[in-house]
């Protein structure tokens, strides 16, 4: 039955081809992912995503909610990993459109608890990439640091994971008096390892042989499908909110913005995405650090408004979420219920270049690709 | 032994029937440890504890675990096909427990003391790979089948470089009697082939370094043949969910397990007699014969299983054409190099 | 000679970084673990911490502000009105009562924890505890009733209170007739030209 003929991924031989279904109920598809692959042996010819497993209905929702502060909850739960990014956006969208001014030390924290959310996500990203790979000891590493975060946030505002901490107009809580100083302890600790991590993984030669050249992104087409965060960066494209349109205090700060080099492979790789996610652990220490070094005093719910009422009207904002861009949109027609609520949510955007760049990879492939791609699926199908 | 267990049964089938339940007797509990030492190490490995609970620092739940595989559902897929279903397992079994009948365990045991006992062990553990195909194929369900498909090419692939290692060894001893291999390197520490064997001390120096070479390619084609991480592409539980033994549970599912610790000793075990002296005490005579002999076999054995575990957690998997890459561009040059340098080195001094 | 190169290279490199490898789990396999035996030994919860809810009764007043700030309607509030002869006691900030609560059910298993509640709780009697242990096997037992009133209670209450409304009913209309006249005759006072219909008859 095999005819030889040339296709148009350069190979001769070519068998029947099979459809097999990816997920939802499969470990490297990160929750309830559905790909639905078409594969010749282990070549993947084309794979077609499938996504709605896990939409809750977050921006009806919201439209139903009889106050604005009832929606923080359900923006936790768009991106639960990274819920403190969430709420952030979140919580700037709507004060724009209430227009008010927040002190400055709500700003210092929010960036704290922001840039340790955004190590938290990372951790899982690339713990359960090594689980991707097949290596599974990372992973428990990493799950060890993002356990002290999260000590960290339970410290200060009572939860682990769905926070409902940053308020609109201020913050549920103020520090705890011991939070900086384990903070600082976290701070020494987590240096060394990133380095062990590094040391046992992101320089491994099978890991390194496993990501590189796989997945290529170029940067044209990365900005075509409207991919940010570390997608983009990983292809080399500098652009990053936080330095690009800083919104809170980002600005007041120095980091730097980290880029995949193509140092192993090609540029834009899996592995390039990889190691933007573990340089921007460090960037984000640095930015912890210098708060912590400059925090003032004040009051964290002193501009937290009685009745969040605002006047008709729109407003957008948007800020570097671990996985990329998340923007809101509120739209207000004087009540205290928002008229319309958009999410651009980034894992979406991300996750629309899979079929894109893993066509004619291997199965084993796909895994590295899906896994580089760092999807929530709470997000992606809101 | 063997003998001796023959004249208690004259005539009779019984007597061969128990010389075949001989090595049972250790894989059973050696089966038991090494589920506990793969737990407890990659436990602490991960900073973790594992299993704390029943027993003493939860040394009992092996026997936990196989009760609850024992009284577990079994169940077969509607859609399998149930002969070569049921069939697959005994057959992977039946592959791995074969090589058992020539493993020296001490200098007077031995199941089978055939004098191509290497050649028997090669042929032998390629037994496997039909039992693997059969799960794939009968599970009736594409990830499975994906699994077997890797595993037959995983398996028939590094079945070379094995082979021309044993075959180095082979040349270097003149035998190809497991017995009679360990009873060559029985001098001690200095007579194990990993060292240069027992020879003057010039060819010795000149077939170190081979040696050693080959024995790295004999652990890493062991590894690939257990198909363990790194090499565990046939399982990738990331990829391939659990790969052949997807749809299997309960008892078949545990005989699966089961199989692939017995394979890992029994690589183990080829390693330690091409390399390390096989039963022999490492002090030469002292500490030798008897039930010492089983004592530094095992110990050995469970020595190269330690460090299956011990690289298993920490490496990542290789991908389907890096494996075959592994296997045909690295393993296979390096041993035929080092043969033919054996080769000259016997001729030459 | 550059693929030799590679080739040589890519097998010390991968020897070189599996045995850091190694290295790093070796080390790890005499670090102390960082779990903990959980049932037996629990972690500090911080003050802070959020879990499930509980209302002081004592304390409530039925004023509904929890459960209008509830984003998933978790908190189910039914109240009487009392009488003026009935002494339902002080919260213990001084406020008096002035409802009967009958029914204050949380539905636990709906709950997010989110603390929404809390915050507006004018007698501070609505907190998350650090009680986290709390699974059922059935999802009933999930919803929490937390009012005290027995049933015989609620009964006497709900009489009472009928009683009062209708007194207050009566009361009502009877002050409306009294209005009503006055007016008629306020209106006949002020206004003689405009012919003024009664409104009822005596």
């Amino acid at each position: 039955m095999e005819t030889i003929t040339k296709t148009s991924h350069g190979r001769t031989l070519r068998t029947e081809e099979m459809v097999i279904n990816m997920g939802p109920q499969h470990p490297s598809t990160h929750g309830v992912l559905r790909l639905e692959l078409v594969v010749d042996g282990e070549i993947v010819i084309d794979v077609i995503p499938h996504i709605g497993y896990l939409h809750r209905c977050f921006e009806k929702h919201s439209e139903q909610m009889t106050n604005y502060q009832q929606v923080i909850p359900y923006v936790d739960r768009m991106d639960y990993v990274a819920s403190m990014n969430s709420e952030l956006s979140f919580a700037i969208a709507a004060e724009k459109l209430l227009k008010i001014q927040i002190p400055e030390r709500v700003d210092y924290i929010r960036v704290i608890m922001c840039e340790l959310q955004r190590i938290a996500s990372h951790l899982i990203a690339i713990g359960t990439y090594g689980i991707d790979i097949g290596a599974f000891t990372p992973f428990l590493f990493c799950f060890r640091d993002r356990e002290r975060i999260l000590d960290l946030f339970e410290m200060t505002c009572g939860a682990r994971l769905l926070y409902n901490y940053i308020w609109i107009g201020g913050l549920s809580h103020d520090l705890p008096q011991q939070f900086i100083p384990t903070l600082k302890e976290f701070i020494v600790d987590f240096r060394k390892n990133i380095k062990e991590l590094n040391d046992l993984l992101s320089f491994n030669h099978i890991f390194i042989k496993r990501t590189a050249n796989i997945g290529v992104l170029p940067a044209d087409v990365a900005i075509n499908y409207g991919c940010s965060g570390p997608m983009l960066r990983g292809s080399g494209v500098k652009w990053d909110l936080r330095k690009d349109e800083p919104y809170s205090v980002y600005n007041k700060f120095d980091f730097e913005v980290c880029v995949g080099k193509g140092e192993v492979g090609t540029l834009g790789d899996c592995w390039d995405r990889y190691i933007v996610r573990v340089d921007e652990m460090e960037q984000s220490l640095r930015i912890i650090e210098q708060a912590i070094q400059t925090l003032p005093e004040g009051n964290v719910q002193s501009a937290v408004p009685k009745r969040i009422r605002p006047n008709p009207g729109e407003a957008y904002a948007r800020a570097e979420s671990p996985r990329g861009e998340l923007g809101f949109y509120i739209m207000s027609d004087g009540t205290g219920t928002p008229y319309r609520i958009k999410a651009r949510s980034p894992a979406f955007v991300n996750l629309s270049i899979i079929s894109e760049i893993s066509r004619g990879c291997m199965i084993a492939d796909l895994c590295a690709i899906t896994g580089s791609v760092d999807i929530v699926l709470g997000e992606v199908d809101r | 032994m063997i003998d001796w267990i023959l004249t208690q049964f004259p005539d009779s089938i019984l007597g061969y029937i128990i010389i075949c339940a001989v090595p049972l007797l250790f894989i059973l509990p050696y089966a038991l440890v090494t589920i506990y030492l793969e737990m407890k190490m990659s436990a602490h490995m991960q900073d973790r504890v594992a299993y704390m609970r029943t027993g003493w620092h939860g040394t009992l739940q092996p026997f936990a675990d196989i009760l609850k595989l024992l009284q577990k559902e079994d169940i077969i897929p509607t859609a399998a096909d149930k002969f070569l279903f049921i069939l697959a397992p005994y057959i992977v079994f039946i592959g791995t427990y074969a090589t058992f009948a020539v493993l020296p365990f001490t200098s007077s045991y031995i199941g089978s003391d055939l004098d191509l006992g290497l050649f028997y062990l090669v042929a032998v553990s390629s037994l496997v790979v039909v039992g693997i195909l059969m799960s794939g194929w009968a599970s009736n369900n594409k990830w499975s089948l994906f699994g077997a498909l890797r595993s037959a090419a995983q398996i028939v692939s590094y079945e070379i470089p094995t082979a021309l290692v044993l075959l180095s060894i082979v040349m270097i001893a003149g035998t190809m009697n497991m017995q009679q291999l360990s009873q060559l390197q029985s001098g001690g520490i200095s007579d194990w082939y990993i060292f240069g064997g027992p020879f003057p001390i010039v060819k010795k120096l000149l077939l170190l370094p081979l040696m050693f070479i080959l024995f790295l390619v004999q652990l890493t084609a062991s590894m690939a043949e257990v198909n363990r991480t790194p090499f565990d592409i046939p399982e990738a539980e990331s990829e391939l969910v659990q790969g052949y033994n997807t749809e299997y549970s309960g008892m078949k599912f545990a005989i699966f397990y089961l199989a692939e610790y017995a394979n890992l000793f029994a690589v183990s075990a080829i390693t330690v007699v091409a390399f390390f002296g096989g039963w022999g005490s490492p002090f030469g005579s002292f500490m030798s014969g008897g039930v010492w002999d089983l004592f530094w076999f095992v110990l050995k054995g469970m020595f190269f299983v330690s460090i299956n575990i011990w690289l298993r957690w920490t490496l990542p998997r290789l991908r389907v054409d890096q494996l075959m890459y592994v296997s045909w561009k690295v393993l296979t040059p390096f041993a035929l190099v080092c043969m033919i340098l054996i080769g000259y080195i016997l001729v030459a001094f | 000679m550059n693929a030799i190169t590679e080739y040589f290279g890519n097998i010390t490199q991968s020897l070189k970084t599996i045995s850091i490898g190694m290295g790093v789990t070796f080390k790890h396999l005499f670090t102390p673990a960082v779990t903990i035996q959980y049932p037996t030994v629990k972690m500090k919860l911080p003050e802070r911490s959020r879990n499930r809810l509980y209302v002081n009764m004592d304390d409530c007043i039925g004023c509904d502000q929890c459960s209008k700030a509830c984003p998933v309607n978790c908190i189910e509030i039914e109240i009487i009105k009392s009488t003026p002869e009935d002494d339902l006691g002080i919260t213990s900030s001084g406020q008096k009562k002035k409802l009967h609560v009958p029914v204050f059910n949380i539905d636990i298993a709906k709950c997010c924890y989110c603390g929404l509640c809390v915050y507006p709780c004018p007698t501070e009697c609505i907190y998350m505890t650090n009680v986290y242990e709390f699974s059922e096997f059935d999802r009933n037992n999930l919803i929490y009733n937390f009012a005290k009133m027995t049933p015989a209670e609620i009964e006497t209450a709900q009489i009472k209170v009928k009683k009062m409304d209708e007194e207050t009913a009566a009361k009502k209309v009877a002050a409306a007739l009294v209005a009503a006249q006055a007016k008629a005759a306020l209106d006949a006072t002020t206004q003689t030209s405009t012919p003024q219909q009664p409104t009822e008859p005596q």
